[in-house]
Parts: C-alpha cells; structure tokens; sequence
C-alpha cells in the first residue's frame, strides 16, 4: 500500500508539473502578454510600450526561466527598469528591493500575486476553496442519499414500473446540463413571471450567510446533473447484485424482501457507486464554474473564469494545481477506497 | 397594426412551420416500422419505446437543421436581423420596424418574441440547431477516430507505448474543461496559430485510420487496395489541406478559422476518453479465443485490430458515440454560455441561454426558455437513444 501511495503521488506531481508547463506556456503566448499588458496597464498603450511594460516586469524572459523563477527553482528576477524603478519578483509591497529574498516560488510556499484581485495567490485560493466547500458540501449531502435511493430502489426489481420511472428521471438529469437546469430552475423558483418567488435567483448573499432561499438553488443544480449518473451505477450495481446466488438463497430461505435488500445486497451494491461518486468530483468542478457563474456566487470557479479572460497568470496556474491534485486526490482514493470495500481487489 | 397573438395560435403557428420536419419524421417512422425487420438493429430500435422516442426527438432536430439550412425553410426571420422595436417583446407580438424596410419574407410575428437586441428568438433557436447539428456529430467522429487509432494499438501491445498515451490522456482529462477552452478558444490563440497546427495533427488521424483500414484488409488484393487508398488519400487529403491549413488548392474547402478552434478544441477533450474506452475494450476483447484464431492463422496486428476487435466493440461504442454527441453539443452550449469562440452576434444555444439569464430576473422569461428546451430535447433525444441502443444490443 505504501509503495501504491508513492507512485501516485509520483504521476501526481509529474501531471501537474506537465499541467502548470501547457498553462504556463499558452498564457505566456505573445498575444495572451499584450492583453495583460494592456489590462495592467491601460487600453491605449502604443507597442512599444507593451514592450517596456512586459521588459520591466519580467515577463520578457525566457519562458522556461520564468517558469523556474515561479517553481522556485531559478532567482527571481531583480530588473532595473526603463523608468528607473527597480523591481524584483520577490518584492513584497513597499519593501525595498536589497532586502527581498532571491527565491520565491511554489517551493518556498509562495504562489504569487494575482494581477486582478491585487492579493497573494495562496490567500485568494484559500478564499475561494472555502465557499467552494461550502457549496460542494451541501451539493455532497443532498446529492449522494438521493442518487443511492434512486438507483436501489430502481435496482432492487430490475425492470419493474418503478424501475422504468426512476431510470427515465436518471438518463433526463444526466442529460441536463447545469446552465439549461440553473436557467429553468430560475425562471420557475425565482422569478415573478411564473409566482413562485420561492428562492433567490442569485446567490452573492449566500458568500456570508448561507440560508435555504439564497443557497438551494445552486445545489440542486449542481446535484441534478451527479445524480443521474450516480443512480444509474448504483442501479446497475445493485440489479447485479440481485441476481447473484446468495440473494437467491437468502430467499429461498424466507428471509424477507426488505431485509435481502437492506441486509444482503446493500454492502455488495454501493461498492461501484462509491468509485463512481469519487470520480464525480472532476466533473462536480466543471458544474461549480458554470453555476458560480450562473448564480454570481463567488467561488472557485468564479476565480477560474475571472483569472482566465484576464490572463491572470499566476492565479490560472495556483488554480490548475489545485484542481489536479483534486482530481488525481479523488482518484486514488477511489482506488483505496475499492479495495477496502472489496477484499478480492489488491492495488499492488 | 395586427393584434398579438394568444398562445394557442403561436403554438398553432410553430406547428405549422414544423410541417416539413413533422412530415419527414412520419414518413421516416412509418418506413422504418414496416420494414424494421430486415433493418438490423437500426430496425430493432423500434421495439422499443424509449429507443423511439430518443430517435424521434433526434431526428427531429436534424431534419429542421436540414429544412432550416438547405431550403431555408422554418426560419420566419434572419437571424441576425434586428428590430429596435421589437426589443424584449413578449411571443406572439407582430412585427415591426422602425428603420429601413423590412426584408423580404420576413414572418408577420415573432413567434417567441424578441431578444434584447431586437432579434426573432424563434428564428435564432432554429438557426442555432444548424450550427450543433453540423458541428457535433462531425467533432464527435473525428474524436472517435483519434481514440480508436491511438487506442486499439495502446490495448493490443500494451508496454511503453500505452504508458505514454495513457499518462497523456490522464493529463487532457485532469485539466478542468472550461480552464481548457479559455485556454484555448481565444482571439488571442487563434491568432498564434496553435489551434491549426493542433487541426493539422488531430485531422490526419481519419486519413491513417482508413488507409491503415483497406491496407490490412486488402493487403492480398492490390488492384482493390490501390482504388480504395487513392480514393482516401486524394479526397482525404485534399479535405485535409481545405479544413486543416486552409490550403485547398481548388480553393473550394474552406473552414472559418473561429469555427476551426471551436471544433479542435471538443476534438481535443473528447478524444482521450474516447481512447480510455477503446483501450479498455481491447484488453478485454483480446483475450477471446476468436482473436487467438486469428493470430494461429498469422494475420497481422493492424489486421487483428481493425477487422477482429473493433467490429466485435461495436455494441458499446455506438452507444457511447449516441452519448457523445450529446456530450458535445452540451460543451458547444458550455462555449457559448462563455462567450467562446464565436462572433458576438451568431445564434448559438449556450450564447442565447446566458444572455437571456441576465432578463430572468426582470421576468423575461421568452427568452433563455426556448434555446434551454432545444438544447434539453436533443442531448435528450440522444440519451434515450444510447438508452435504447443499449437494451436492444443487450437483447441478442
């Protein structure tokens, strides 16, 4: 097990080396540096002042020595600019430049200014990593008793009335993209066309104070579309089960329905729903960015989109880490998890 | 001036100018029914009912795409035109213009009312099923294409090979979707250039897959060979140097470049799952006795591959191509909900439901409604389809 959990995080880092490197090299592209230039500075600047702009804030470099400078590997820059000022990476607001350190990089736990929000990189993913949280935490508790209900309740008489009901509900959630149910969801819940003002369209209140009106409405959402997904495994999972020699016995020996359900086959049931729901986080992160969008609900995925039409480039990169090393985290522990569920499987 | 209409004459209405899709959907079920028993599993969707409703729902989509395009049927106005007194105007509401002449046969209603611009709803819906219908089948195929040449070798050999292909899928599919086409659907790009040399790699894998296809096919025969390679390589490549490098020497292929990026970039994120897939289904499919025949009688790998495992991965790729097309049209809608990769002004599902979100709260609601339904009825459509597909498949 050890050695399983070291190779992983082994491809871990090498993944999200590899991954930093594409989104480093695609916002460094010399169109992406003239729009950050443009944004830092202003509108109009003429070409050659792109050029003096990007020269004195380091982005001239070679690609792959800024790419060290980030990780920490390489000195960051120290570079007398053309209008006299001295700047240096490492320069943390009015200090001067003598006193900086030379390193500062991911390796000394230091990721950065974002050049929109004007903050330290940590701290704004810190920040957005919580209301995230928060959000996905309810979007985990509504989601996840829901979908095992569906799929064991549609699973437990495979090709019954409810069965049929409960799995067209699945395949039409699934098929449901977040922004056409946010959409609809709005339209019927919140606004005043249709009457039912039962929750709020928007969830920016929600940031501080969470309630049920304000913060329902993203989570379904978002639970809708995993849902669908989740009950169709578990459905699939559990009509297997129900055809296994055990449940047969049990029956034969008179033991009741509800108890061969709850008893028997339940254990052996969720075993791939488990995986499943792990491997939905990934997709659970694309859901967030559209509905933070949708719901103006500043979060993560808000940060995502923010840092991405602005080329912010060092929050892009601190926001690639983190959703590698959530997706990569969900895998192996969906690995792990399989095993101790199921003691026939070995990882090594 | 003509009074608005009520709901049930613009129901009444739409109804009447989906005749041709609605006669060509009879038709198509009615023939399909009489002689679904000689149509192989095509035929056996019709047994059941959630394979013909999925197939109901699709085929309606791609015939009014079809009437809308071709004939420039259905539409009643431009898509793009505009009317500034017929800006944020309920359905039902008779058209106007306060500038200039209206254009010739342009409809007496907007059906489903103006946008924000002043623009048919309707007819942008309408408009918008061209562009999936057009873009989404054709991306998922050349996805397809990708993850089967790249994938059947990476199952069969296994080794280093796969290790290689697999940690490159791995890495594709960890990177966040959406961080992937900001990344890469940007004015900023397309102007680099990237995105064409990415076509230029991406859109030479159906030219080897099907010369690969013939050659172990056809090895022993080579006057047959020969016709079949020429064929693909002279139609190939000349599509090929059209889409890819805009360098149709008969200048006949051509390929917007925003459009180009657009379609690179679902390529793109659908080719390595495709390939995880296939992969899979190899590693499976491999161990059959069948495959041990074959390789007793000595036929080559690419023979192996092409003409014994992937005809026997029929079944659940169909399926999972049903599924992916659904997929795609959904991370088309994703694109335009970003306002990625488009004109500002061009109908688009993603861009209309995004733009019609900022009025929900000023209670109009005629506006995100309708291309949020559209979108909903054929990723829909398509699942119940792949739902249907699966069970009939299942049955044999």
């Amino acid at each position: 097990m050890g050695r399983f959990i070291l190779r992983r995080m082994g491809v871990m880092v090498l993944t999200a080396l590899c991954l930093t490197l594409i989104v480093f090299f695609m916002t460094n592209l010399a169109p992406n540096l003239e729009k950050l230039a443009k944004t830092q500075g202003n509108f109009r600047m003429s070409d050659e002042e792109v050029t003096t702009y990007l020269a004195d804030h380091g982005y001239a470099q070679p690609m792959l020595v800024k790419y060290g400078q980030w990780l920490g590997f390489l000195p960051g820059y120290v570079i007398e600019g053309t209008d006299g000022l001295t700047r240096a990476k490492c320069q943390g607001g009015a200090e001067p430049v003598e006193t900086t350190p030379t390193f500062c990089g991911v390796l000394q736990g230091d990721w950065g200014t974002s050049t929109v929000i004007k903050k330290d990189v940590g701290v704004v993913i810190a920040d957005k990593l919580a209301l995230t949280g928060k959000l996905m935490f309810w979007v985990l508790v509504l989601m996840v008793p829901s979908a095992l209900l569906i799929g064991i309740l549609a699973g437990m008489r495979e090709g019954s009335r409810t069965d049929r009901a409960l799995s067209t509900v699945s395949i039409t959630t699934s098929a449901t993209p977040e922004y056409v149910s946010g959409v609809l969801l709005i339209a019927v819940f919140a606004s005043s066309a249709v009457g039912l003002k039962w929750f709020k369209g928007t969830a920016t209140s929600a940031m501080d104070t969470a309630t049920f009106e304000n913060f329902f409405l993203p989570v379904l959402t978002i639970s809708l579309y995993g849902v669908g997904y989740i009950a169709r495994m578990t459905r699939a999972s559990m009509a297997e089960v129900m055809t296994s020699q055990y449940i047969r016995t049990a029956r034969l020996k008179g033991v009741s329905f509800p108890n061969i359900v709850v008893k028997h086959a339940l254990r052996n049931a969720l075993i791939a729903p488990f995986t499943v729901i792990m491997l939905q986080f990934p997709w659970l992160l694309n859901g967030v960015v559209i509905v933070e969008t949708l719901f103006n609900y500043k979060g993560f995925g808000w940060a995502m989109v923010l840092a991405a039409s602005n080329n912010d480039i060092e929050l892009l990169l601190g926001i690639s880490v983190v959703s590698v090393i959530v997706v990569l985290v969900t895998q192996a522990i969906s690995d792990i998890g399989y095993v101790y569920l199921n003691p026939r499987i070995s990882v090594t | 001036m003509t009074d608005p209409l009520g709901w049930g004459a613009i129901l009444g209405q739409i109804t009447l100018l989906f005749t041709p899709t609605l006669i060509a959907l009879v038709v198509t079920f009615v023939v399909s029914i009489l002689y679904k028993r000689k149509l192989g599993l095509y035929g056996k969707l019709f047994d059941s009912t959630i394979g013909m409703i999925g197939l109901g729902l699709v085929l309606f989509w791609v015939y009014t795409a079809l009437f809308a395009g071709v004939f420039d049927l259905i539409a009643t106005h431009g898509a793009l035109d505009q009317s500034v007194s017929m800006k944020k105007k309920p359905p039902g509401t008779p058209y106007s213009k306060l500038i200039g002449t209206p254009p010739p046969g342009a409809g007496p209603y907007y059906l489903l009312g103006g946008d924000n611009l002043g623009r048919d709803v309707f007819s942008r819906m309408i408009a918008g099923s061209i562009k999936v219908i057009l873009i989404a089948p054709f991306a998922t195929i050349f996805a397809f294409m990708v993850g089967v040449t790249l994938g059947l070798p990476a199952g069969y050999y296994g080794g280093k090979f796969d290790t290689v292909l697999s940690f490159i899928a791995n890495l594709v599919m960890a990177f966040p979707v959406i961080l992937l086409f900001y990344l890469l659907v940007t004015p900023e790009i397309i102007h680099t250039g990237l995105p064409v040399y990415m076509a230029g790699i991406l859109f030479i894998f159906p030219i080897v897959f099907l010369s690969v296809l013939w050659q172990s096919r056809y090895r022993t025969q080579p006057a047959k060979r020969n016709l079949y390679l020429a064929v693909t390589l002279i139609f190939g490549g000349w599509l090929y140097l059209g889409i890819a490098w805009d360098a149709d020497p008969l200048g006949l292929v051509r390929f917007p470049p925003n459009l180009l990026v657009v379609f690179v970039a679902v390529v793109f994120v659908n080719a390595p799952t495709v390939f995880r897939i296939v992969r899979g289904l190899v590693l499976d499919i491999k161990t059959r006795d069948y495959v041990a025949a074959a390789q007793t009688r000595g036929e080559g790998p690419w023979y192996i591959m092409l003409w014994e495992i992937l005809p026997n991965a029929r079944g659940p790729l169909l399926v999972d191509f049903c599924l992916r097309v659904g997929y795609t049209t959904i991370l088309l809608g994703t694109l335009g909900f970003f306002g990625l990769g488009l004109e500002s002004e061009s109908a688009d599902w993603g861009k209309m439901i995004i733009d019609g979100r900022k009025l929900l709260s000023a209670n109009i609601l005629h506006i995100a409604i309708p291309p949020a339904l559209a979108l909903l009825s054929l990723v829909l459509g398509l699942n119940f389809l792949a739902d249907g597909l699966r069970e009939e498949s299942l049955k044999d």
